[in-house]
């Protein structure tokens, strides 16, 4: 006679759900999600028991009262009058562009450095190793405030460019480098869409020209392909592609009418063309020192991660060396490069956030700071600020994971 | 016989010719200099170029440190003896040494708890960085966080006392229990230790004497680069256990568990710490229960450490990931269950891959503990940019006061990340 090991069906003991793995992985789940939800619960019921007791409730209707306060650095137009909102609109507009500024800069920092960092020049590798080492082994924010404290200190103020014995003067009589910041010609449009002022159409309207520039020379380039594999002779391509990128433009320009505002000493400070105030700089250049030291490193690893054998390869097959880096090595090495590399901007982003240490208005001074303070919602404000951040991260992840896919090595 | 032999035969050498020295410029500094400064006429520009950049540098710094006075009482006196010359007044530095350290609030008479304290931590941080010193030295470490708690603090002695036997209880439990499963000892464990701790709430009050040993001091006192020292090794610490649990829940096949995780990583991961040091200082009040009071300083403990276990999670993630499946399997085959796997094989190999990138976010970590000044905490930086620079003595003093917080942070961020490519090449088993 034998004996069935099989379990009987049907017959459910209790202790199955700790010893069976088929149950366990349940019950654990059932524990976790009854823990997760009390705790809710308890973290919702203090919630709400405090904001009775202080009297308050959430609530958003005070985006849209008069903020009341004074920005000194706007890209839309913004004065005290305008609502908390539109407030916020300028510090998500202001964060966007140091961002920008700050991610463009420090990838020029980065390559350099790290492209340096392998040169066979050994005074100019030992340069820029104690570059990296000293911006990466010391905290931003001390170096946010040290550039800051150059731009105060060592820059001159405007009155220093009154007078007819002034001791500064403008560069080519255009721009200004004073402590209050770098002062530009600003264009405007004669002619434009909604007068001279104009609206931000014109603006548009060469970003739209500039982008169909692009569309229209990839598609030449396509064409020069298609010709070199049917024929084997390539076209010229330079001036036409040279033609669409400017003849549009000019001519959009000749019609809106051009012009540069120059800036002008009026009062105690300069007047007119484009103000870059000094926290911008200080922030900006901070921030892409600092983030090209870790990009730095991100690009030698890259280049050191592509094998010797391949360059070596590329040579015996008769390539150039210009030729290897730019058909071998590079291609390979951004494969490396480029996921850290959006990792950092990601950085760059959040950390532009250290704007509230030297007075820039990005959205963590505007909403997190004087907004938050002027009108005590601080739960509301705290939590529009994290969603701002989340999502500005999600999108950049989210270009990531394309960008990968596209560039993964595609096996079987 | 003829000597034909001689003239149709060439002299042919039986002995060798000494070596002979390599030329003056293939040899020696010469030939180093011509491979590594000037190769070519382009690395000989780019030489020339970085040598003035250095030249520049030290031309400037040089004379400004060397010069500099260390022992007068305000800028405007460095200025008279200076006179006109350029070069630095560290005397900031010896006139508010203390507080650069301590904090303005802190008392004076106590400076020697903190500094005890500080002494101590390098006697219990070493059996866990060098694992070839004596593993009895690993006492003093668990019973660290007990002392500097007392010592910085102060205040009664049966609060770290009590806390201490709870951690004692717990282990015991653990010890007895764990031999049926893991997870029965494990949360038996803390189960235990969160009854002593519970007990001991209502205890400690009734025991305590009116005049303690120690007079405590309240966290709001305490400021200066202790203050990013006590930070930067509270989070770490906390945050590397958790963060491994939430790696962990993060490759759950249970999916509640693993989107628990998810959301928190990608969450915590999305926000500056600027937001969640605003949380700590602005939101976080109101989720704790009406009538307590929760000091600023544990709040921020509370997110940073949630911030930094985020990140660890990920590096964490990426060691269980670099792992062969085959240690995996070898795991199953050998019958083990999921703890002892994790603990046994798993876990040791995971953590070794990741320890560059652990200590990476150490390093990121301590960096960012600057950023409580933001919260107006009186840390280092906070100490320098507020009460130090708006003092009349010392207003304009920049270079020495940040330079001086720079070559702090360099000293122990460089010797963090030093020492992790020491245990690197320590911990390397290939043998390539």
């Amino acid at each position: 006679m034998s004996t069935t090991t099989d379990p009987q069906g049907g017959s459910f003991r209790l202790s199955m759900l700790l010893n069976d793995t088929r149950y366990r992985s349940m019950t654990l789940q059932v524990i976790a999600a009854i823990i997760l939800a009390l705790s809710l619960a308890y973290l919702y019921s203090n919630l709400a028991a405090n904001l009775r007791a202080a009297g308050l409730n959430i609530s958003f209707a005070f985006l849209g009262t008069p903020a009341g306060y004074d920005i000194n650095q706007t890209l839309i137009e913004y004065d005290s009058q305008s609502s908390n909102l539109r407030a916020a609109m300028v510090g998500i507009l202001n964060t966007l562009l140091v961002a920008v500024l700050a991610c463009i800069t420090a990838t020029v920092f980065g390559v350099v450095a790290g492209v340096l960092r392998l040169s066979n020049n050994w005074l100019v590798r030992k340069l820029m190793a104690f570059y990296v080492e000293i911006f990466r082994n010391i905290p931003v924010l001390i170096w946010i405030v040290i550039i800051f404290t150059i731009m105060i200190a060592v820059m001159p103020g405007p009155r220093a460019f009154r007078g007819d014995n002034a001791t500064s003067s403008m560069l080519f009589d255009l721009f200004a480098f004073t402590n209050r910041g770098v002062y530009a010609p600003g264009p405007y449009f004669t002619r434009g869409i909604g007068g001279a002022d104009g609206s931000i159409i014109n603006w548009l309207l060469v970003i739209a020209t500039l982008v169909g520039s692009f569309f229209v020379t990839r598609k030449v380039t396509e064409r020069a392909n298609h010709v070199q594999a049917e024929t084997g002779v390539r076209p010229n391509t330079l001036w036409t592609n040279l033609a669409i990128w400017f003849v549009p433009i000019i001519i959009l320009m000749l019609i809106l009418g051009l012009a540069w505002e120059i800036p002008e000493l009026k009062g105690f400070n300069f007047a007119g063309g484009l103000k870059i105030g000094g926290p911008l700089i200080a922030l900006w250049f901070a921030l892409s020192i600092y983030t090209g030291a870790f990009i730095a490193e991100n690009v030698r690893a890259g280049i050191q991660a592509v094998s010797k054998g391949q360059t070596e390869a590329a040579s015996a097959l008769g390539l150039r060396p210009n030729r290897t880096m730019s058909l071998v090595v590079l291609p390979q090495a951004l494969r490396v490069i480029i996921p850290p590399l959006i990792s950092q901007y990601l950085n760059i982003t959040k950390n532009s956030s250290l704007a509230i240490a030297v007075g820039y208005a990005d959205i963590t001074a505007t909403l997190g700071g004087i907004t938050l303070n002027q009108t005590g919602r601080a739960i509301e404000c705290v939590l529009l600020l994290m969603l701002f951040y989340l999502v500005i991260s999600l999108i950049i992840s989210s270009v990531m994971n394309v960008y990968n896919n596209a560039m993964k090595l595609k096996e079987r | 016989m003829s000597d034909t032999h001689a003239q149709s035969v060439a002299y042919v050498r039986d002995t060798a010719i000494p070596q002979s020295p390599a030329p003056a410029n293939a040899s020696g500094p010469v030939k180093w200099m011509r491979d590594n400064l000037f190769a070519t006429w382009a690395n000989a520009l780019l030489t020339v170029a970085a040598i003035y950049v250095v030249y520049l540098i030290l031309s400037n710094t040089l004379p400004w440190i060397f010069g500099g006075l260390w022992n007068t009482a305000s800028l405007a006196e460095c200025r008279e003896v200076l006179q006109g010359k350029s070069a630095a007044c560290f005397s900031v530095l010896t006139d508010r040494w203390d507080q650069l350290i301590f904090g303005y609030s802190y008392p004076a008479e106590y400076y020697w708890r903190p500094t005890v304290a500080f002494l101590i931590m390098f006697v219990a941080i070493a059996p866990v960085l060098f694992f070839d010193l004596p593993r009895k030295l690993l006492i003093v470490t668990a019973l660290f966080p007990f002392i500097a708690y007392w010592l910085i603090w102060g205040g009664t002695i049966w609060t770290p006392i009590f806390a201490l036997l709870g951690v004692v209880v717990g282990y015991m439990v653990y010890a007895r229990l764990v031999t049926g499963s893991f997870a029965k000892g494990f949360f038996g464990g803390i189960a235990a230790a969160l009854v002593v701790w519970f007990i001991a709430g209502y205890i400690v009050p009734a025991i305590a004497p009116q005049e303690p040993l120690l007079a405590s001091v309240p966290s709001r006192d305490l400021g200066g680069f202790m203050l990013n020292l006590m930070l930067g090794l509270t989070c770490v610490s906390l945050s590397l256990p958790i963060g491994i649990a939430l790696a962990l829940g993060r490759q759950s096949s249970m999916p509640l568990i693993k989107w628990i995780c998810v959301i928190f990583i990608e969450f915590i991961r999305g926000v500056p710490l600027i937001t969640l040091l605003f949380v700590a200082s602005v939101m976080l009040a109101y989720f704790f229960p009406p009538e307590s009071t929760v000091d600023l300083f544990l709040r921020v403990v509370i997110m940073i450490t949630m911030f930094s276990s985020a990140y660890i999670a990920e590096v964490v993630r990426g060691g269980l990931a670099a792992l062969p499946k085959g240690q995996y399997e070898a795991a199953d085959s050998l019958g083990l269950d999921y703890a002892q796997a994790m603990r046994l094989i798993i876990l040791p190999q995971a953590l070794k891959i990741s320890i560059p990138g652990i200590v990476n976010i150490a390093v990121g970590l301590f960096k960012d503990t600057t950023l409580v000044s933001v919260i107006s905490m009186f840390d280092l930086v906070g100490m320098i940019r507020g009460p130090i620079l708006a003092s009349t003595e010392w207003n304009g003093v920049y270079w020495e006061l940040l330079g001086f917080a720079a070559a702090l942070f360099f000293v122990v961020c460089y010797g963090i990340s030093q020492y992790s490519q020491w245990l690197e090449r320590r911990l390397a088993t290939d043998h390539r």
